[in-house]
């Protein structure tokens, strides 16, 4: 399979090996082998169905693999210890589809749950991280408000302040543009393109918005029917000559 | 024929059947059944259906003639249609295709494979009870001592919601308990000249049964329907994955809390709920059975005795820890969106008013067998 984005050498930040998962007889994913690099922004595509969202569980340890590896900064998932388990889980930080803030609590209590279970910083200090946080995402002095008070694309920021809360290097995002019009995707995509140039960050993002895809895609992972088709990059993806990708983009294409 | 040709919507011709109707919204009540006779009862395998009175084809009547082909050919009949207009041509093409694979297949379920799958999930509910029985428990025991699992000030907020917020509606049912017993009792008693053994009959039954056993339905009404809710909705919001993926176990951040919470507060309710109970029987007793406040306060203190008040606090205690494990189970197990919150939410409160009075009459047997 071509890879176009070398690895110079470096090992891979996490991957899947040989991935099978299977709802009873349905397989859903089937024989999945994918390296996530270090620095780049890798959109995993595909269409309704095909598997995405499951990869994308299976990286962030939601599911377990019925065969295969995942591996996480070197490591196995699954023969990690509990305490090994939570040292990894921190090094990652998810975006989910519609931000899945506690509804309960308030913006700043919601970006302060990593960093009250995982550190022993005073009150003073977690409030000042997460006036930090919100800020870098945009939404400086929204603290006390509660996410049923935001709108779809507030939500999705203030999930990824919280996914940013620990500084993970690495960040993954589950249909960040899904239900947000056209002008909110794109200052998304901008501030996830920020994000990467200022904080350093290696991001995998779950879509199927073309117009993202272009502004943002180093490079494409495309699944169809639970098999992995195509990496490489968009240029790459367009004159392919494998059916559903190329498919995809023309269809696509042709609206856009 | 016993029907007119209006009808039925065809007459049989020589050689051929002629359609009167145009087939749209399927023409007349059992229309195809009829075609269905009068194509068996034709002679030679070739049948001339005569579509010359149709005007156009819908997609109702594109599949009513396909059904009335394909019973025509199970029967050994081939049907032909002759007099077809353009239009009809056009409906012909778009909606006629006698292929069986296009009718959705009947839900006729195999019984044994039913019953099966049943047991199956059965077998896996079960375990999956006994998992979050046993991982609750375990969680809440270790949360006395390593209290970083959830947020500071969780259970006291729990404990407030729970126990607190129950407070006005536990104390106004059991002091109508109370009252409606008294009552009751004493139009049975009065006829013995048996007022004063109302008081002994109030102070047991609250201390024993009502008091545990109302305290319990009014929680898992209000909290247990809420607790079950708040855990569903949390988990359709995808809430439960992101606490997972962030470190973070949502049984010690979500349950232990709520568990810890109603263990503090159900005891003191149920305690609270028999003090009223009781007070309602008195108000009866001294004001409608003519008994002294004295007498009546003598008489239900002296009737009771510490298995009463042990036993009244141990089912206050096992009835709380039911209603929030029901709860967060049918919370945890919730399929499908919001509608999916709103019935594991229902099923959660009938199936935990049900548990809690199977435990009080196993409760009950334990203690004064």
């Amino acid at each position: 399979m071509s890879d176009p984005v070398q690895n110079n050498g470096k090992e891979p930040l996490a991957s899947v090996v040989n991935l099978k998962a299977a709802y009873g007889d349905h397989v859903v994913l089937d024989d999945v082998s994918l390296d996530i690099t270090e620095g780049e922004i890798l959109v995993i595509l595909g269409n309704s169905g095909c598997g995405k969202t499951t990869l994308l569980k299976h990286f962030i340890g939601l599911k377990q693999p019925s065969e295969g590896h995942v591996k996480l900064f070197g490591d196995d998932w699954w023969s990690l210890d509990e305490p090994e388990r939570e040292a990894a889980i921190q090094k990652i930080g998810v975006l989910f589809q519609y931000g899945a803030l506690l509804g309960s609590r308030t913006l700043a209590a919601n970006v302060a749950v990593p960093l009250e279970q995982h550190t022993n910083l005073s009150d003073e200090v977690i409030s000042r991280i997460v006036g930090l946080k919100l800020r870098q995402v945009g939404l400086q002095g929204s603290e006390k408000l509660l996410p049923s008070e935001l709108s779809g694309g507030m939500r999705k920021r203030a999930g990824l302040a919280r996914a940013l809360a620990l500084d993970p290097p690495l960040v993954f995002c589950d249909e960040p543009s899904a239900g947000l019009d056209p002008a909110t995707t794109y200052l998304l995509d901008k501030l996830l393109l920020d994000l990467r140039t200022n904080l350093g960050l290696t991001l995998v993002i779950v879509t199927h918005e073309t117009a993202s895809i272009k502004r943002i895609a180093d490079r494409i992972a495309f699944l169809d029917e639970g098999k992995l088709v195509f990496t490489g990059n968009l240029k790459e993806a367009m004159s392919s000559g494998i059916e559903p990708v190329e498919q995809f983009f023309h269809v696509a294409g042709a609206v856009t | 024929m016993a029907l007119t040709r209006k009808e039925t919507g065809f007459i049989v011709e020589e050689g051929s059947i002629r359609l009167l109707t145009d087939l749209r919204r399927g023409g007349p009540p059992r229309l195809l059944e009829n075609l269905c006779e009068a194509v068996k009862k034709s002679e030679g395998n070739r049948v001339y259906l005569d579509l010359s009175n149709l005007k156009r084809l819908d997609s109702l009547g594109g599949s009513l003639l396909a059904e009335l082909s394909v019973r025509g050919h199970v029967a050994g009949k081939q049907l032909r249609f002759t007099g077809v207009s353009e239009e009809v041509e056009k409906g012909l093409s778009r909606y006629y295709f006698p292929s069986p694979e296009l009718r959705v297949p009947s839900q006729k379920f195999k019984i044994l494979d039913e019953l099966g799958q049943k047991i199956v999930e059965f077998w896996e509910s079960v375990g999956d009870l006994v998992l979050l029985i046993s991982e609750s428990i375990y969680w809440s025991i270790i949360a006395l001592w390593r209290a970083d699992g959830h947020r500071k000030g969780a259970v006291e907020a729990q404990a407030l919601a729970i126990g607190v917020g129950a407070l006005p509606v536990v104390a106004t049912i059991s002091f109508l308990v109370g009252l409606v017993l008294a009552l009751q009792s004493a139009a049975q008693l009065r006829q013995f000249g048996a007022n004063i053994f109302v008081a002994d009959l109030i102070a047991i039954s609250m201390t024993r049964e009502m008091g545990p056993l109302m305290t319990a339905i009014l929680l898992a009404g209000r909290s247990g329907s809420a607790i079950a809710a708040e855990i569903a909705t949390m988990q359709v919001n995808e809430e439960i994955d992101a606490l997972r993926t962030m470190g973070l176990n949502p049984i010690r951040y979500v349950v232990v809390p709520k568990v810890w919470g109603i263990i503090l507060t159900a005891p003191l309710l149920s305690i609270m709920a028999t003090v009223i109970g009781i007070a309602g029987g008195f108000i009866i007793g001294v004001t409608s059975l003519d008994l002294s406040p004295q007498a009546f306060l003598a008489e239900a203190v002296g009737s009771l005795q510490l298995l009463d008040i042990i036993s009244g606090t141990v089912k206050s205690l096992v009835f709380a820890v039911l209603i929030v494990i029901l709860a967060a189970y049918y919370g945890f197990r919730v399929k499908g969106g919001p509608e999916g919150v709103g019935r594991v939410t229902t099923t959660s409160v009938v199936v935990s008013i049900f548990a809690v009075i199977v435990a009080d009459a196993i409760l009950g047997l334990l203690f004064y067998l």
